[in-house]
């Protein structure tokens, strides 16, 4: 494990009348280097720190008049919850109601944004330690100034509802901060314990919930400017098509266009409505230079264990014989975000300024690539994220903002504009396609003696903002494809984990658990094959081979905890079987066991039970609906969908061809327990879509002998 | 030309340039109603789902000409903070959003269909409730549907009641 992280170096910046008269507020340096670190991390424990920027100091906390505390959240809301969690986080060490605390997302130009992304499973985890100890720091500001303006010792000021008093007086804490220019130098106290909380580890409605249930304008595709008009930017079907020329002549004369923009590597126009901007695109004649044709069987020859580059992630003992092990293939598909608010962006540039409205996970990376487009310093760019209509790891790349910022700059009017369905399927940063080739080999107890998984992936972090060019160097292999790779079952005495990259022509990235969805079902469903060549309980199989390191007794007892709860048995029962998998994702760990049925000839799920040991659950309603939105996420993608190239283009372009699942195919009974085999919060986003492909696919062998091998699973 | 309708309990008249435009655009940009949802532009997710003469209606493939003389409803119109709908109080009871954006088209599709079949059952549920949720919040959904059918039961009584 890596150091735990600490605000290493803190300087409070706090000022009276910031954006308001009679305002508060704090902030503070948290972080030194961000990238090295976060590598480091990801590589090490899969537990990414928060990671703050060190150019500006940082407002995190506002009071205003009305005694509302305002936190700009330097990470993002895409449905996660975890403003809720800081809501609950910062109020119980601020000594107020939930309802006087506010979550707002924080712009570039207030500074508290963080470097790096939100993702990774990491915003609660990440700012569990900071956000506590600067509310507990501004807290403890207002009560020493409090005592000076009562007249009192700060002994004497009691603290709650957002009020202090002493004696009989008492003042709201805005009534605290009024004209307020020099704020006491605090050190930071010591934090509360946990036991003392009120709103941490209680099920708390989301703070969202109202404005999402009545319809309030909370996204990117609802933000609006004056004077706004649209923008619409040429995209080429076939994969890897360069952008050479344009013949814009029809499109310029035709109803509302304002402007054709060619650029050397896009051409877009700008018109004043949605459909005359997307009418006067499709009037827009582009050469574009195809390079290939590619068709689905020459990527599944490409995407095949042997291909490319190749690392070692994990190896002891030896290697096994293929003359007498178990071997067995595995096949994820490519994967679409097809998260349901499309791509889009609101940019207004004037005179040597910038303003991008956006829903982005890279709020600095957006930032940053528009202000190296316009030439600009990046403190002219006010990047001002909004509400996320889905994230999934699709809003880490923002190309778009750059784009529209150049339409705007040549119309000299914000320009809001994005993606249709069909571009946002055909130029996804795609889930990339896997294939595994597992090995195992028993002993004559009927132990594992060997166990190996060896794999391909396309790029997940590699080529990545995120991810600086030199770590694939460093590192070796891409620290997104090899999430849920590592073998677990490290009781065995011989074992290893084989990685090969492969560069495929199209773009290939993040999307929600990165390499866990696909590495788990081979690693999975091949363990439970063994256990069945070994004439074993599942279950106790796996049991048997974890270690007894503090993780893997942590994943035991999920598996414990799963099985228990489901009444995991290996008889059919009703025509009813059930499955089971584990996996480890960012250090927690996660059991599960689906009960299926074939009905029509089609797989049908119909209750899932999750163990789940995120550690502190901050709010565990809403970890119950992270894992609810992966098993449902997951069993969508393990069972209906799937994307092809076909003729050098990918496909299919809308939903409904890209099968997903519907409330026909959600599981009516979603169990899931909480375990908590640590004291601080875990990540919670992503480790719960590693198991349910695999548990899926064990019930049906269970059910029919069959071993369905290749994602999406489907009856033969 | 110029279209009428009534939208939300209040008549409006719009000018559109043409009149293929769909609804959906003229909801959102010409009238401000931002809680109807762009998707996919063809039918197939259900973000942008309203009420046109009760009647869920995919209003990103719906010309607008069609609305000429009729009674729309969006999810600013179907309830609100105080009087919300029952649909609307039981999303909240069951805490169902996570990003929220599909959720608008999932409520005004469960809307129509209690008014259609105010018991549906699970089956019922399944066929009729048939837009796209990425976050997977089904499950939820489905418990809220089925209790948006007891406040909305409930409701009924009650105004039988005050009659």
């Amino acid at each position: 494990m890596a150091e735990k992280k600490k605000i290493s170096r803190r300087k409070f910046l706090v000022r009276g009348g910031l954006g308001t008269a009679g305002v508060l507020a704090v902030g503070a340096y948290v972080f030194r280097n961000p990238i090295r670190r976060g590598i480091l991390e990801m590589a090490n424990t899969m537990e990414m720190a928060y990671m703050g920027e060190t150019k500006n100091p940082m407002v995190w906390f506002e009071i205003l008049k009305d005694n509302t505390v305002l936190l700009h959240s330097p990470k993002v809301e895409m449905g996660q919850g975890s403003f809720t969690s800081f809501a609950q986080m910062a109020a119980d060490e601020l000594e107020i109601p939930m309802a006087m605390l506010k979550v707002v997302h924080a712009a570039t130009s207030t500074g508290n944004i963080d470097g790096m992304s939100t993702g990774g499973s990491t915003s609660v985890p990440g700012l569990w330690q900071p956000l506590r100890e600067l509310a507990a720091t501004m807290r403890e500001m207002i009560r020493t100034e409090a005592a000076t303006k009562l007249g009192v010792t700060t002994d004497a000021i009691a603290m709650g509802g957002g009020v202090v008093s002493a004696n009989d007086k008492s003042m709201t804490y805005a009534e605290v901060a009024e004209g307020v220019t020099e704020w006491p130098d605090i050190e930071t106290p010591v934090l509360k314990p946990v036991s003392e909380y009120k709103f941490v580890g209680k099920p708390i409605p989301r703070i969202d919930l109202e404005d999402k249930v009545y319809g309030a304008p909370l996204f990117g595709m609802d933000a609006e400017m004056e004077d706004m008009v649209y923008g619409a930017v040429v995209r080429p079907e076939k994969i890897g098509a360069k952008f050479l020329n344009a013949d814009t002549q029809q499109a310029e004369s035709m109803p509302g266009v304002i402007k054709v923009v060619k650029e050397d590597d896009f051409v877009g126009v700008v018109a004043a409505t949605y459909q005359q901007a997307e009418n006067a695109k499709n009037a827009i004649i582009v050469t574009w230079e195809a390079p290939n044709n590619l068709q689905q069987e020459d990527l599944e020859k490409i995407m095949t264990v042997g291909n490319g580059k190749t690392t070692i992630i994990q190896k002891e003992g030896g290697a096994l014989d293929d003359d007498d092990s178990e071997i067995m293939e595995f096949r994820s598909p490519i994967g679409a975000h097809a998260q349901i608010e499309p791509n889009g962006v609101l940019a207004s540039v004037e005179g040597d300024m910038a303003t991008v409205k956006i829903s982005t996970q890279v709020v600095g990376i957006t930032r940053k690539e528009v202000a190296e487009r316009l030439g600009f310093e990046e403190e002219k760019v006010n990047v001002i994220p909004t509400y996320l209509g889905g994230g999934f790891g699709r809003r880490l790349h923002t190309p778009h903002a750059v784009q529209a910022a150049v339409l705007s700059k040549a119309v000299g009017k914000p320009v809001k504009y994005f993606f249709s369905r069909k571009e946002e399927f055909q130029h996804d940063m795609f889930r990339p396609p896997t294939h595994h080739v597992m090995k195992g080999k028993l002993n004559t107890s009927g132990s594992l003696e060997g166990l190996e998984h060896h794999f391909v992936s396309g790029d997940v972090g590699n080529n990545s903002a995120l991810v600086p060019s030199f770590a694939p160097t460093i590192l070796g292999a891409d620290v997104g494809a090899i999430r849920g790779g590592f073998i677990q079952y490290t009781g065995v005495p011989n074992y290893r984990s084989v990685y090969w990259h492969v560069q495929l022509p199209f773009a290939t990235s993040w999307w929600r658990s990165l390499g866990l969805l696909a590495n788990t079902f081979a690693i999975e469903s091949f363990i439970d094959h063994m256990a069945h060549k070994a004439d074993k309980n599942a279950a106790e199989f796996r049991l048997e081979n974890i270690a007894n390191d503090p993780l893997s007794v942590r994943l035991k007892a999920t598996i414990s905890a799963a099985v228990e709860k489901a009444n995991y048995t290996e008889t059919i029962v009703n025509g009813r079987a059930m499955g089971l998998a584990a996996s480890i994702d960012a250090a927690t760990p996660c059991a599960q066991v689906a009960e299926v049925s074939i009905e029509n000839n089609q797989i049908k799920v119909h209750k899932v039970t999750v163990a789940l040991d995120p550690g502190l659950a901050v709010n565990p309603d809403q970890v119950k609906a992270q894992c609810e939105g992966c098993v449902i996420m997951g069993i969508s993608a393990s069972l209906h969908e799937e994307m092809y190239v076909e003729n050098g283009e990918l496909r299919p372009i809308i939903y409904g061809p890209y099968d997903m699942a519907l409330m026909k195919h959600s599981p009516k009974e979603i169990d899931v327990v909480l375990l908590q085999g640590k004291d601080t919060p875990g990540a919670v986003g992503e480790p719960p879509l590693g198991p349910i492909g695999a548990a899926v696919a064990n019930a049906i062998f269970r059910l029919t002998g069959q071993r369905l091998t290749k994602l999406p699973l489907k009856l033969s | 030309m110029k279209i009428s309708f009534t939208i939300n309990g209040t008549q409006q008249t719009v000018e559109v340039v043409d009149g293929n435009t769909p609804l959906l655009w003229v909801v959102r940009d010409v009238l401000d109603l931002k809680g109807t949802k762009f998707g996919c532009g063809k039918a197939a997710c259900g973000a942008c789902t309203l009420h046109v003469d009760g009647e869920a209606v995919r209003s990103c493939s719906y010309a607008v000409k069609f609305a000429e003389g009729k009674t729309i409803t969006t999810i600013e119109g179907l309830g609100t903070k105080e009087n919300p709908h029952p649909v609307q109080q039981a999303w909240i009871d069951e805490v169902v959003p996570q990003c929220g954006y599909c959720q608008p088209g999932f409520m005004m599709a469960t809307a129509a269909l209690l008014d259609k079949n105010p018991n549906p059952t699970d089956e019922d549920i399944d066929n009729n409730i048939i837009n796209v949720c990425r976050c997977g919040t089904y499950y939820r959904m489905r418990k809220a549907i089925h209790k948006a059918a007891e406040l909305h039961a409930l409701q009924e009584d009650s105004e039988i009641q005050n009659s």
